[in-house]
Formats: structure tokens, sequence, C-alpha cells
């Protein structure tokens, strides 16, 4: 398939990407990785009419370590992601997540500021965003702001960005000493998308799990926290089997999850509720 | 149009290419490579992966404009001086195809598997080739004709056999 005509720019700072987009308006969109959006062009589901690519702004790639979080810039790909040093010991849970994303092709060049922005609720990435409390920072003409990662999934597809606004970095806050990770997918093949996936904090002392974060992928239109989960597996003891599968039965609380060619929504709930208990017991570390 | 400079193989093309133009059309319909075959269109097979600067992309997933000023590897770039790569030697002698249609993409994501692990297990093959699928069910030969491949590469050709730059 051969997408439909557009009009390219590639820019070369942030700066001119921004004036773009602003002259633009909506006609545009942000090409990022592209591995979202070239087979959705292909399939012509999308038919902007011009692609500013943000491959030569070298400004929105890297890991920094800023202190009390890692920055990552939006044009970082997952490859290096998941290869950097920084994120491997202050964010494992992306780095975990971010090497079950498709395949290693695709993990060369699709990026982490992509993939979330794309917000498709079957992505891997936006769940961890929602369970790490990430921050997106995003720039227009106008200035900078930073949008918190409960506010940044409106629905299917669709985020906080404004047209005129381009996200430049994630801020990704480090969670500190005795914390476990696990990122829990249900997949037919490498490519793709999640049927259910569950991404899991766990924060262990004196033996049992002090606090909990827990972040569903394809649980509805937007990925969830799910707080019963969170609630109810405070305190259990780490041994506890019976405990974090009494927790991860919550899992599929106030969800909408989706039907499709892969699973009917009870399935997915059941899932969601399997998997939660799988992704419990990996970050506690009794997995 | 916008005019694009991208080395294939070790040549530089200079070409007037629309934006929509795939990096796997303009292989193949523009500078005849067609080595490089195109699978499912929609980016699960791989059978299109070729390396750009280094590194494995599925080139139906990459726009030509994208690619301006890189360093494109295909499966016609491998052989050298009429001598085949060993790892499309080591396919051979394992009969790690049947149709031969996932072959080149197969190849050139072993290639780049072993750019971080020179000696991969059957294990890491199996993940590093995740995005190649033969629906000859030829895996166990292929698993197979990759670790070879990589013993003689490390023997033959220290790194600088590993295409590209």
């Amino acid at each position: 398939m051969i997408p439909a005509s557009f009009d390219y720019v590639r820019p070369s700072s942030l700066d001119e990407a921004l004036e773009t987009l602003h002259d633009q308006g909506e006609e545009a969109k942000v090409l990022a990785g592209g591995q979202s959006l070239l087979p959705l062009l292909r399939l012509r589901l999308a038919y902007p009419g011009t692609l500013v690519d943000l491959g030569r702004v070298e400004e929105l790639r890297g890991v920094a370590d800023r202190g009390d979080h890692v920055l990552i810039g939006a044009m970082t790909t997952h490859y290096d992601v998941v290869t950097s040093p920084i994120v491997r010991e202050h964010c494992p849970l992306v780095a975990l997540a971010t090497a079950t994303v498709a395949d290693p092709a695709v993990r060369h060049r699709g990026t982490l500021g992509g993939s979330l922005a794309h917000a498709d609720p079957a992505g891997d990435l936006p769940a961890v965003a929602r369970a790490l409390d990430m921050e997106f920072v995003a720039r227009s003409a106008g200035g900078e702001r930073v949008i918190p990662a409960a506010d940044f999934f409106l629905d299917y597809l669709e985020t906080a960005l404004d047209p005129g606004e381009i996200l430049t970095g994630i801020r990704v806050p480090k969670l500190g000493p005795g914390w476990g990770f696990h990122y829990e997918k249900f997949h037919r093949t490498a490519q793709a998308w999640a049927i259910v996936g569950v991404a899991a904090a766990v924060r262990r002392s004196n033996g049992a799990i002090e606090e909990a974060r827990v972040a569903l992928t394809n649980m509805g239109a937007t990925p969830v926290r799910a707080t019963g989960v969170e609630e109810s597996v405070r305190g259990a003891e780490l041994g506890a089997n019976g405990a974090l599968r009494a927790a991860a039965s919550r899992a599929d609380e106030d969800t909408e999850p989706p039907a499709d060619l892969h699973a009917r929504p009870d399935y997915r709930r059941h899932l969601a509720r399997v998997l939660t208990h799988r992704a419990l017991l990996a970050a506690a570390g009794t997995g | 149009m916008p005019r694009i400079s991208v080395t294939v193989d070790g040549i530089r093309y200079d070409e007037e290419v629309e934006p929509r133009l795939l990096l796997v059309h303009l292989l193949r319909d523009r500078l005849g490579k067609t080595g490089t075959p195109i699978g499912c269109d929609t980016s699960n097979c791989g059978a299109c992966t070729v390396l750009l600067d280094g590194r494995s992309v599925k080139s139906c997933s990459v726009l030509a404009v994208q690619a301006d000023g890189g360093d494109v590897v295909t499966i016609e770039g491998l052989a050298t001086g009429g001598t085949w790569h060993p790892m499309q030697k080591a396919f051979h002698e394992e009969h790690a195809l049947q149709c031969g249609y996932c072959t080149p993409g197969m190849i050139m994501a072993a290639i780049d598997l072993l750019h971080d692990d020179p000696d991969p297990s059957e294990e890491a093959v199996r993940e590093g080739l995740e995005g190649n699928l033969c629906r000859c069910t030829g895996y166990c030969t292929i698993v197979r004709a990759v670790r070879r491949g990589a013993r003689e590469m490390s023997q033959e050709m220290p790194r600088e056999g590993m295409a590209t730059p």
C-alpha cells in the first residue's frame, strides 16, 4: 500500500519545528520514529497535509539524570532507552517494558515520545507512564508546560497535546530503594499489540508490600491505574500468595475493556486479574 | 520534490523522490534492488529488513526521505567479490530456507543481532529474530544457521565483516 500524498518538512531545530507546526495548523502531523504513523499512512487511515519530521532535531534525543527524575528526550529510540545505563539503573520498569515493544527493527526506529503521543491504549508504554506518574514536557510557540500522566491520555489515540504543541521530553520520577518491577504482557506475536498488559511496581519493606503502583494496558480507551489492587495489596506479606491473588482479583474494577478480534471484554477482565497476580508476584520478587 | 542522497550497498545515489515513497520502493523500483522483498506490507513480517546506518529497520516502515544522508545495506550488498557473506553461506549449508522469501530479512536481522551479541544462544537468536516470520516452518534450521554464521564470522572476519560501516 502506498500512502496518500503529503508535504514533508524536516526541521533541524525545535524552534523551527514549532514554527512549521504553528504555520500549518491542524493539517500538520508530527513524525517521530514512524513505527505507528507509517503503517497508518500506508493503510490510509491517516492522511495529513504535511508531515513534520523530527528525525533531525537532535536536542530531542538522549537521556539525562536530573536528580529526582530521569529526563528522556521524546525522540530517544526504544533501543536507546533499553540500553541506557541511566534508565536501567533508575527506571528499570521503563527498560523492562520497552524491551517488549514489537521487535528489534521497530525498536531501532520507534521512539518513547512517539509511542506516548500516539496514545494507543494497547501500546505498552502508556500504562508504564501511568504506573510511574511520568510527566510530559510539551512545548509550543507560546512556551512550555508540564502535563502529568494522569491528565495526558484523554481518549483512544487522543492526548492533551494541542495541535501546535510538541512533546519534547518525558520526566520519569526515581522511585528510590526497595522497589521491584515487572511488566506482564499477553500477546500473540512480537508485533501484535498486547491483548492485555500489566505494569507493576511494588515497594517492599520488612517482608511486606508497603506500596504498589499498577496500571493496565488495553483495558479501556486510555491506560488505567488499578487503584483497587493498589489499595488491597498494601500490607500484604511477600510470601502471601493468596493475599496477592485477592488483590489482583480487583484488577478489572472500573475498566471498560474493548471487544475485538482477539478477545471479548470478559476474557480481557479475566486476563487482567491473572496477569496482575503474576505481575505482583514478579515485582515482589516472589514469582 | 525533495532531493535525497543515499548510499546503498556502497554506491551513492542522488534521487528526487515523492515524500510518500517508502524506502523499500526506492530500493526495489528505483534502484533495482529486488533482493529485498515486500512481504506483508504491514510491518509484521520483516522480509524487507535492511540495515540503515548499521541497524536493522523494516524498509516498508521508513520513508525514503528519512533515509536521506544514510547508509543502507541490503542482502545484495553482503557478498564481496563473488564470495558469499558467512551468514549467507551458513543459511545455505544449514538448509535454512525453503521458499526463500523471508531469507533476505532473516539474514539482515541476524547480522544486526550479532552487533550486540556476537555469540548468541538459541534463545537469543529466537528473540533477536522475533520480528521476522517464516511461513515454511523453518525456524529450527534458521536458528542453527545464525549460530553457525556467528561462529564463522568471529573466526573468519573479525568485526569488520559485519556489513558496513
